[in-house]
C-alpha cells in the first residue's frame, strides 16, 4: 500500500506549506513553484498563517529557550497536516533533526515533537521518496547544475532526487559541479558574523560554476543561493541562479536572483 | 549536561592562545598569499584520498561504528583502564609518571631529561607537547631540543607552531621551504638544487641523522596506550619516530589520558580507520609498538622508558556533552574537509588545535570565554561529522559551546539586539507578517527596480564583497491571501 493510500483512502493527502522566512520575504515565487509542485504530485496545499520562522538563527546563536518557543508554535500550527514540506533542505533539517532534541526528556513535546518530525519533508525528497513523482511536465532551453546544499544533503540525504526530476525537463542539459557538496560558505549567521570568511569560501564556488559553463546554477535553498548569485554578480559572471523548484514547476516569470525586471 | 564549571572555566594556558584575536587572524590568513596558495595545494588532496580509501573498504562504515563503541566503552571505564595500563607497563619495566596539567608534564620531562644528564634531546611529533609548551619550556633549562618529524623540523627552524594536527607544516609552499634549508644549512654546497620535493626530503634526513646519534634523551607522542599490554603505539610516514624512542638512552611518551585503548584487538580496528581517514593510506609507513625498555635479549632499545599521562581538564569532560570529544583519535579529517579551515589555515584559530576538533577542544581546554569564536567560527556545513572515523558530532558540540556563551551573556552586542528583535516577531506570526510585509516592501522600494542592492549598511560584511540580492516586493503569505481570495497574480 503506498503512503497516499494509507493516509488517505479517499484520496489527496493535505500538506502544509513550511513557506520559510527566505521564501516568504525575498522569492515568493519559489512558494508558488512549490504549491505546483505539490498539486501536480496529488496533494492538496495549505499554508498555516501560524508559521513564522523555523526558529535556526536562534538555535545556531545558542538560545534554546527562544527556539524552543519557536518550534512548540510551528509544531502547534501544523499538527493537523498529514505532511509538512518545506522548499529548503536547512529548515526541513531543523524541523525534521533538530525539533526532536530540542525536546528531548520533556514528557509533554517529546511526544509531539517527534510526532511531528516523522511528518516532515524537504520538498524535493518529499515529491520523489513519497510521492513517487518521476517525471515534471517542464521545459527549460539550456546547461544547468545543481549546488547540493549542506543540511539537505547531510542531515537528510538529498542528492539524487532533484537531478531525477532535472533530467526529465525538456531542453535541460544538466552538467555536475565539481565540490558539488562543498559548502558555499552562507551558513545563516556565520556570513553576517564572519563576512570576510564567507566570501573566500563563496569566492572558490563562483570559480566552480564558472568552471562547470552552466546557462544556470540551482540549489534547494534560498540562502545558499542568494549567497552564491551576490557573489556572481558582485563578479560580473554570467551564470544565472534559480530554487530548483522555480524550474521543475516551469515558474520562470520572474527574473533570476539578483537580476533586475 | 553541560558542567557549570566548564561554562565557567577560564584557564590561563601555558601555551599562550591568539584566540580572542581570531579576526584580526582571519584578515591576515586571508590576506597571506602564500599560505593561500598553500591551502590549495595539499588539504582537497586529502580529502579525496580519503574518499577513495573510505570507497575501497566496503566495511568502512561498519568499522565507524565499531571504533566508537570502543572508544565509548573505554571512556565509561577510564579509571580502570588506566589502573591496567599503568600496572602492566610497570610490570614491563617502563616508569609511569600521571600529569594532572600541563607545567606537571613539563616538570616531569625536565627531571628525567636532568637526572639522564641530558644535553640533546630528539623528539616524534607530538601534539601533546605542543599543548604544554614543552620545547620552549626544555630550551629554557638549557637543553637542545631537535624536532625530527619533517614538517615538525620545518617549523621549528622557523620558530612556528603546527598550522595542522598530522601535516604541522601544511601552511608552508615549497619555496619557502628550500628558502629556510639554504638560509640554515649553510656547511652545505651553496649551489645545490634543491627544487624537488625529494631533494629536501634528503637533505633534512642528513641533517637530522647526525642528531638522532647525539640524543640522550627521545621524546615521542603516542597515538594509543594499550590497557592489556601496557604498550604506547606510535604511527609515523617517515621512521623519525622509531630512531627517536630507539636510539637514545632515555625514552619518554607524552601522551593525554584518552589514547588510552583495552586491547591490541582494538588497536587493530583503529589503526585501519586512522591512516585511511587521515591520508588515504591503507596503514602509515610505520606502525610502532614499544613495551617497556630494551631487555637483556634485546639487541637495541632505550635503557630507560617514561609514560607521563596528561590530563589537563580532560577527566572534567567526563559524563558531560563533551565527552564525546575524547573518542577523537586525531586523524585531522575533520580540518582536511572544513570550509572554514580550508579558507584560513590552522594557525588564525590561535591555539594548538584548529580545525572543528580544535572549535570543540579549545574551549574545553582554555575555556570558552578566550576562546568563543571558535566554535561560532562554523558554518555547520556537517562535512566534519560526516568524516569524522569516531562519528564526533562536532557541530553539535560547538553549538553546546554557543549556548554555553549565550548564558553566560557573551556574543557581540549589536548581534545580540538584531537576533532578539527578530526572535519577539518570530514568536508573534500575526506581528510578524505584518512587519515582514512593511520590510520588504521597504527594501524593494530602496532597490528601485534593481534585482541586487552593491551596497546596505546594515549588511556591509556582505555587501563589501557581494551583491546582496533584492526581495519581489510582496510577502508568499501576502499574495498567498490574495491567490486564496481569488485575485490573479
Amino acid at each position: 500500500m503506498d503512503e497516499r493510500q494509507r493516509n488517505h483512502p479517499a484520496g489527496r493527502p493535505r500538506v502544509g506549506l513550511f513557506v520559510t522566512c527566505l521564501v516568504d520575504l525575498m522569492r515568493p515565487s519559489v512558494g508558488f513553484a512549490a504549491v505546483k509542485l505539490l498539486e501536480t504530485a496529488g496533494c492538496d496545499v495549505e499554508v498555516p498563517v501560524g508559521q513564522t520562522c523555523c526558529g535556526q538563527p536562534a538555535f545556531n546563536s545558542g538560545d534554546r529557550a527562544t527556539t524552543r518557543d519557536i518550534a512548540a508554535r510551528t509544531i502547534e500550527a501544523f499538527e493537523g497536516y498529514d505532511y509538512v514540506v518545506a522548499p529548503s533542505g536547512s529548515c526541513g533539517g531543523m524541523l525534521k533533526a533538530h525539533y526532536p532534541e530540542l525536546f528531548a526528556g520533556d514528557p509533554a513535546w517529546e511526544g509531539r515533537a517527534a510526532a511531528f518530525a516523522a511528518k516532515v519533508h524537504e520538498l524535493m525528497s518529499f515529491l520523489v521518496d513519497v510521492r513517487g513523482l518521476a517525471a515534471v511536465d517542464a521545459a527549460f532551453e539550456g546547461r544547468v547544475t545543481y549546488h547540493d546544499s549542506c543540511s539537505g544533503l547531510r542531515e537528510l540525504g538529498v542528492r539524487e532526487q532533484p537531478r531525477k526530476l532535472l533530467r526529465t525537463v525538456k531542453g535541460l542539459e544538466l552538467v555536475e559541479l565539481k565540490d558539488a557538496d562543498v559548502c558555499c560558505g552562507f551558513g545563516g549567521t556565520f556570513a553576517v558574523k564572519y563576512p570576510d570568511i564567507s566570501n573566500a569560501i563563496v569566492g572558490r564556488k563562483a570559480d566552480q560554476v564558472s568552471a562547470a559553463g552552466a546557462d544556470l546554477l540551482l540549489a534547494g535553498d534560498l540562502g545558499c543561493l542568494m549567497n552564491i548569485a551576490g557573489k556572481l554578480g558582485r563578479e560580473g559572471r554570467s551564470t544565472k541562479v534559480r530554487h530548483v523548484a522555480e524550474v521543475l514547476a516551469g515558474e520562470l516569470n520572474q527574473p533570476a536572483i539578483g537580476e533586475g525586471t | 549536561m553541560t558542567s557549570a564549571r566548564l561554562m565557567d572555566a577560564t584557564v590561563a594556558p601555558v601555551v599562550e592562545a591568539t584566540s580572542p584575536a581570531f579576526k584580526q587572524n582571519v584578515r591576515e590568513a586571508l590576506a597571506d598569499r602564500q599560505l593561500q596558495e598553500a591551502l590549495g595545494a595539499v588539504a582537497p588532496g586529502l580529502a579525496a584520498r580519503r574518499g577513495a580509501a573510505r570507497d575501497a573498504l566496503p566495511e568502512f562504515e561498519a568499522l565507524r561504528d565499531r571504533g566508537r563503541e570502543i572508544k565509548n566503552h573505554t571512556l565509561a571505564h577510564l579509571d580502570l583502564y588506566l589502573e591496567l595500563f599503568e600496572a602492566k607497563a610497570r610490570a614491563a619495566g617502563s616508569h609511569v609518571h600521571f600529569a594532572p596539567t600541563p607545567q606537571d608534564a613539563r616538570d616531569i620531562i625536565l627531571n628525567i631529561c636532568r637526572k639522564a644528564d641530558a644535553k640533546v634531546v630528539t623528539k616524534g611529533k607530538s601534539m601533546i607537547s605542543e599543548e604544554v609548551g614543552l620545547n620552549h619550556f626544555l630550551e629554557e633549562a638549557g637543553l637542545k631540543v631537535v624536532e625530527t618529524d619533517l614538517g615538525e623540523y620545518l617549523i621549528q627552524i622557523r620558530g612556528e607552531t603546527p598550522s595542522h594536527i598530522i601535516a604541522p607544516a601544511i601552511h608552508l609552499t615549497q619555496a619557502q621551504v628550500e628558502q629556510d634549508f639554504r638560509r640554515l644549512h649553510t656547511s652545505l654546497p651553496r649551489n645545490r638544487v634543491l627544487t624537488e620535493p625529494a631533494q629536501l626530503v634528503s637533505e633534512a634526513r642528513a641533517v637530522l641523522r647526525q642528531r638522532f646519534l647525539e640524543a640522550d634523551v627521545g621524546i615521542t607522542g603516542a597515538n594509543f596506550m594499550i590497557a592489556e599490554t601496557g604498550s604506547t603505539v606510535i604511527v609515523t610516514n617517515e621512521g623519525n619516530g622509531d630512531l627517536t624512542q630507539s636510539l637514545p638512552r632515555v625514552h619518554v611518551v607524552i601522551a593525554s589520558i584518552e589514547k588510552l585503548v583495552p586491547t591490541l584487538e582494538d588497536v587493530g580496528t583503529l589503526l585501519r580507520l586512522l591512516a585511511r581517514s587521515a591520508t588515504g593510506q591503507e596503514i602509515s609507513t610505520y606502525t610502532t609498538f614499544s613495551t617497556g625498555p630494551r631487555r637483556k635479549e634485546d639487541p637495541d632499545g632505550p635503557q630507560e622508558c617514561h609514560i607521563v599521562v596528561l590530563d589537563n581538564g580532560r577527566s572534567q569532560l567526563l559524563g558531560t556533552d563533551f565527552q564525546e570529544v575524547l573518542r577523537c583519535i586525531r586523524c585531522g579529517a575533520c580540518m582536511n574537509h572544513c570550509p572554514v579551515y580550508g579558507a584560513i589555515g590552522g594557525h588564525a584559530y590561535g591555539w594548538v588545535y584548529p580545525g572543528p576538533i580544535g572549535s570543540v577542544l579549545t574551549p574545553a581546554l582554555i575555556g570558552v570565554k578566550s576562546s568563543a569564536h571558535l566554535p561560532n567560527a562554523s558554518t555547520f556545513c556537517g562535512r566534519c561529522e560526516a568524516v569524522c572515523p569516531m562519528k564526533i558530532p562536532l557541530p553539535g558540540l560547538m553549538r553546546k559551546w554557543r549556548e554555553a556563551e549565550f548564558e553566560g551573556g557573551g556574543g557581540p552586542a549589536l548581534f545580540g539586539l538584531g537576533l532578539k528583535l527578530w526572535a519577539a516577531l518570530a514568536r508573534r506570526p500575526r506581528l510578524y507578517h505584518v512587519a515582514t510585509r512593511f520590510a520588504v516592501l521597504g527594501l524593494s522600494g530602496l532597490a528601485m527596480g534593481r534585482g541586487a542592492f552593491r551596497r546596505l549598511p546594515f549588511a556591509s560584511g556582505w555587501t563589501r564583497h557581494r551583491d546582496f540580492p533584492a526581495p519581489q516586493r510582496r510577502t508568499f503569505q501576502q499574495l498567498w491571501a490574495e491567490h486564496k481570495a481569488g485575485v490573479p497574480r
